[in-house]
């Protein structure tokens, strides 16, 4: 784990402006460590040797000690202002990329995973920023002000202290590759973990029918052993580092004390000097050794820095931005040889696909699930990745228009739509933000729900909906567009024959463009075409119906 | 099933706990031993002894910067340890809990509570690890150093004693109630943040096919922006535990400097004095932090105890039945309902012969699902009886139960691992014949031969690589393969299409053979032909 990510420090001003701040606090209490082991000295000695008094050393030492609580604090209070800036930057930055990088990159990413890391995971840089970078700014400056100071007065002990703190560091890299191999690794099983215990509590009702849940039990207790035991392996590993480093900043210090000690036997150093060098030896030792413990507690904060880095640095699809994507309500849209695999897939959802929409048609794909029909619509809007072959309008390709103008000519129906938490109203809006409550009324009778009132909750997800009433609220978001092309899946299922001839006979009469995934005989009585996929997508034949 | 079961250690994590407490106070004790030793060595020398009598120290010095290291690696492999072991435990304690809730004493479904309850239960560790035991052994090792001053000056001592009690009662009430603070005025940010992110990548796909992503972004911002304001308010009150923590020691400090000088000592008991309340800072330094995090453990630990103190939705009877051969049902004034909830179900009279076929219809909210609950001794009736076989359900043994009576719903749960597992949980024994026999039942065979990797293909988590067709044969599939002699069939088609929905209808009823099927739905017209039995339920009375 580098210290300091500089990608960090370049993706969020908040960062760099702590550090600087980081390091003043820093100087400015490593100043105040040595005036306190000065007067502390000078007291006692004082006190020793001449039986003089210690009121001003008193109410020195007092101040020194308020200006050092004062500088904890604002320590602290600076960490923490600047971790909640930097954490906020991060994640409006990853949700506007995971949103960037499309539906399918995120179902590749695990959307709860994604979830997560913009939650928990990022709050996990708080005692990165409150604890560890304000300790790696102490652990640079203390030592180098303490060892110069001592080197005035004892120049050997100095030389001691140099000598091996140098050691230090190099103990400390050792711990990092240890500490990060083992964060790693903890991640790693955490996450499967986590993972396996999530997938035997959510799938807990299913087991327990299966008379299975019992003997889970014992599965949760021996998965969560045997990472116990893995995970002691590595952190015997990571401890023993520790272990090295404390052994090496202690004997240090008693080295230290001892050859100073017997210097003064001698009568080669005064007391006073003798004293200041004694305080001052642990300090020089403290900050790195702090350090050493604080990286373990900023290791997650940094791994989930790390993961949201990651997602930032994933290069977006490649979509062109031209504009001028021509009007589809005159141009034909053709798919050739369209050929769509999902990630984790060996065969292709669609292989080889070939359409061409004329504008006014109404075209119905058919076919059993699992042909692909849902994959063409996908396609079309470009929320697949297209491994061979294109989307083409007026003789461009999809792929060379801005996306979002490119999608302005479609309205989609998906399978199963997503419903945000608000009214009925809001969710129609969702096609054209200043609709006006006519039009929502209009566009929500026009999808065959007229029970549904626009001001009713659809509640999270769209739960207090029924399937068919998302459905049905999902058509009028699509009705209510402008869109030249309507991209609908399974419009009307769940709707009495009735109601779906009027929203047929609705679609018809707006002269819209339309291809649907449909298996009921009434839309495909009323298509102009009616194309079947094949099961393995592999064949595909048109049928005319005349 | 009380809190402390789940949390307090057992005898073998006991012993590796009371080890690394052990080893922790040896440790920190080492820490101020070698600056008092120093103290008195470097005072000591001042007078210039013959070198000899300051042998001892210098031995002793050098033992106190050994053991410092060694013990504290004691403490840290033997707390892990002990904090892993009592993790495995409350686990599996967890598990077994929600065994008794699921379904119905606990939404399972609700993703939020379920990943909140596994960070919750995750708390364990910090509390032992990073509560207790650095408190306790900055507790012991203080007490210990302040007994050492006491007894070379008592006006010291007492001075040294009174700010390790500020800094063990002050500082970590000072700490736990900024956090707290901070905590409640953030919680609701964060809450927020939380539900507008999750929202808006669950659905990615119609945000951006209808260019909305910038108006989603803006929500999230504001949520931000607020979530923002909060942690930056709340930063003020960070780090008034530390400060307090560095004025106590430094008082100590220099109020035993102005005391020693006027108290007549040697050099070095003055040194050793005014020098060893410094090395407490090191010690008494994870207060402030233990605090801090206690604060969330018992957040943590309040949402535990409400679990494991939500009723059992059904209880056993303490000697059962056994299983009558007879699978012959019948409902008698069914009355149900959920915790304190109005009945949600009334049913009269429904006789179900062996090898029947009944179709249960409503319009959703009349309790189909409930009854299928009380038929799989899921939840307690509260009125009226089901018989199996002649013999009340409630008298038979709920795992017996659910050996003959099977269940099939609209969101059967597919866990994330290969098709051969997903089938061998409802019968481990079973040979790869058998479930290729039992997937060509449910018509999935073909699909299934065509895989690459066939019965080794991962279903992804959810079954998400499967379509919600093949999803739901191949928890049919599970089910047939599972012997069962009754199969409750709730609303298995519901969130298919129409043309899946039937031709999957037709293939359960085929494939069931001489099983009685028990057919819970609302959509009655997609039923293939006409059963001989049907019971229609309306919302909280029966036709």
């Amino acid at each position: 784990m580098k210290p300091l990510d500089p990608r960090l420090l370049r993706r969020a001003r908040a960062a760099r402006l702590f550090l600087l701040a980081s390091i003043v606090l820093g100087v400015a209490s490593g100043a105040l460590v040595i005036v306190q082991a000065v007067l502390l000295a000078h007291g006692i000695a004082g006190v020793v040797l001449r039986g003089s008094g210690v009121t001003a050393v008193a109410w020195g030492l007092a101040a020194v000690v308020a200006g050092r609580a004062l500088l904890v604090w604002a320590q602290e209070v600076v960490a923490q202002r600047a971790a909640a800036a930097v954490k906020s930057t991060l994640r409006r930055q990853v949700l506007e990329h995971a949103l960037k990088l499309g539906p399918v990159r995120l179902s590749g990413e695990r959307s709860s995973a994604l979830t997560t890391l913009l939650t928990k995971g990022l709050d996990d840089l708080d005692p990165y920023f409150a604890r560890y970078l304000p300790q790696l700014v102490l652990a640079s400056t203390v030592p180098a002000g303490v060892i110069g100071w001592m080197a005035t007065g004892d120049l050997l002990a100095a030389g001691t202290v140099l000598v091996t703190l140098p050691l230090i560091p190099i103990f400390m890299t050792l711990i990092g590759w240890a500490a990060r191999a083992h964060s790693r690794h903890r991640q790693h099983a955490l996450a499967i973990l986590a993972h396996h215990f999530a997938d035997v509590t959510g799938g807990m009702t299913t087991l327990k029918l299966f008379g299975r849940a019992k003997a889970q039990t014992a599965a949760v207790q021996q998965v969560t052993d045997r990472y116990r035991i893995a995970s002691l392996g590595t952190l015997r590993l990571a401890f023993l580092s520790s272990l090295v480093l404390d052994l090496l900043a202690s004997l240090s210090v008693a080295l230290v004390a001892i050859g100073v000690g017997l210097r003064l036997v001698d009568g080669k150093l005064g007391l006073e000097t003798a004293l200041v060098v004694l305080i001052l030896a642990p300090e020089a030792y403290l900050p790195l050794r702090q350090l050493g413990m604080q990286f373990h507690a900023s290791a997650d904060g940094v791994a989930a820095s790390e993961e949201a880095l990651r997602v930032l640095e994933t290069a977006v699809p490649n979509w062109g931005d031209r504009r001028d994507v021509p009007d589809l309500r005159c141009t034909a849209l053709s798919l050739y040889d369209v050929t769509v695999t999902y990630p984790g897939r060996d065969a292709p959802a669609l292989n080889g696909f070939d359409l061409e929409l004329r504008p006014g048609e109404i075209v119905a794909l058919t076919g059993p699930s699992g042909s692909g029909k849902s994959t063409v619509l996908a396609a079309i809007l470009g929320l697949v990745a297209i491994e061979s072959g294109g989307v083409v309008a007026g003789g461009s390709g999809a792929a060379e228009f801005e996306p979002r103008v490119w999608r302005r000519q479609f309205a989609w129906v998906p399978q199963h739509p997503s419903l945000r938490d608000g009214s009925v109203a809001a969710n129609v809006r969702l096609g054209r933000p200043d609709a006006s409550d006519d039009e929502v009324l209009t566009s929500l009778d026009a999808a065959g729900a007229r029970e549904l009132s626009p001001a009713q909750r659809v509640g999270e997800r769209g739960a207090l909906l029924s399937g068919g009433q998302r459905r049905r609220v999902a058509l009028a978001r699509a009705l209510i567009t402008d869109a030249a092309v309507l991209l609908l899946d399974e419009p009307t299922a769940g709707l009495d024959c009735e109601t779906e001839a009027e929203v047929i006979a609705g679609l018809r009469g707006a002269g819209r463009t339309v291809l649907l995934v449909a298996h009921r005989p009434a839309w495909i009585a009323a298509a102009d075409r009616v194309v079947e996929l094949g099961r393995s997508a592999n064949e595909y034949r048109e049928l005319s119906v005349s | 099933m009380s809190l402390s079961s789940i949390v307090l250690p057992d005898r073998r994590a006991a012993g590796w706990l009371l080890v690394a407490l052990t080893s922790g106070v040896l440790a920190s004790g080492s820490s101020v031993a070698l600056l008092a030793t120093s103290a008195w060595l470097i005072s000591a020398a001042a007078a210039q002894p013959p070198v000899l009598v300051l042998m001892v120290a210098i031995v002793a010095v050098r033992a106190f910067g050994i053991g410092r290291g060694l013990f504290r690696y004691v403490q840290r492999l033997a707390g892990h340890d002990a904090a892993y072991r009592l993790l495995a435990r409350t686990r599996a304690r967890m598990t077994d809990r929600l065994e008794e809730l699921a379904p119905v004493g606990l939404d399972l479904r609700r993703g939020d509570l379920l990943a909140r309850l596994l960070l919750d239960v995750d708390c364990v560790l910090d509390l032992w690890l990073r509560v207790v035991l650095p408190v306790v052994v900055a507790a012991v090792t203080a007490t210990a150093t302040v007994a050492l001053i006491g007894a070379l000056q008592p006006v010291i001592g007492v001075q040294v004693g009174f700010a390790v009690l500020v800094a063990c009662i002050m500082v970590p009430w000072l700490t736990a109630a900024t956090a707290r603070h901070a905590e409640r005025s953030i919680a609701k940010g964060r809450g927020e943040v939380a539900a507008r992110a999750s929202e808006s990548l669950q659905s990615a796909a119609d945000l951006v096919a209808f260019g909305a992503v910038d108006d989603v972004i803006c929500a999230f911002a504001d949520a931000d922006v607020r979530l923002a304001a909060a942690e930056r308010r709340s930063a003020w009150s960070a780090g008034l535990g530390n400060a307090l923590l560095v004025l106590c020691v430094g008082g100590a400090t220099v109020s035993g400097l102005v005391v020693g000088s006027r108290s007549h000592l040697a050099g070095p008991t003055l040194a050793v004095l005014v020098l060893t309340p410094l090395a407490l800072l090191d010690v008494l330094g994870e207060i402030p932090l233990a605090a801090q995090i206690a604060a969330r453990v018992r957040g943590s630990l309040d949402r535990l105890r409400e679990v494991l103190a939500a009723p059992r939705p059904a209880t056993g009877p303490a000697s059962p039945h056994a299983l009558p051969r007879d699978r012959s049902l019948r409902v008698h004034g069914l009355r149900a309902g959920y915790g304190d909830g109005p009945d949600v179900l009334q049913v009269g009279d429904i006789d179900v012969p062996e090898g029947g076929r009944v179709l249960i219809t409503g319009p959703s909210g009349s309790g189909k699902s409930t009854l299928a609950a009380v038929l799989l001794r899921l939840l307690d009736p509260r009125a009226g009886e089901v018989n199996l076989g002649g013999f009340d359900l409630t008298q038979l043994d709920s795992e017996k139960v659910r050996s003959a009576i099977g269940l099939l719903t609209q969101d059967c749960y597919v866990f994330d691992t290969s098709i051969r597992e997903n089938l061998l949980l409802a019968c481990p024994d079973a040979s790869d014949l058998q479930l290729w026999n039992a997937l060509h039942r449910a018509r999935l065979g073909d699909f299934v031969e065509r895989l690459p990797r066939q019965l080794g293909t991962m279903v992804g988590e959810h079954g998400a690589r499967l379509s919600g067709g093949e999803r739901q044969r191949l928890a049919f599939a599970r089910l047939l393969l599972a012997r069962h002699d009754v199969l409750i069939l709730d609303e298995p088609t519901e969130h298919l299409d129409e043309e899946t929905a039937r031709a999957l209808l037709m293939d359960l009823f085929g494939a069931a053979g001489s099983r009685t099927v028990v057919l819970l739905t609302h959509r009655p017209e997609l039923v293939p032909y006409p059963l001989p039995q049907i019971v229609r339920l309306s919302r909280r009375t029966q036709c």
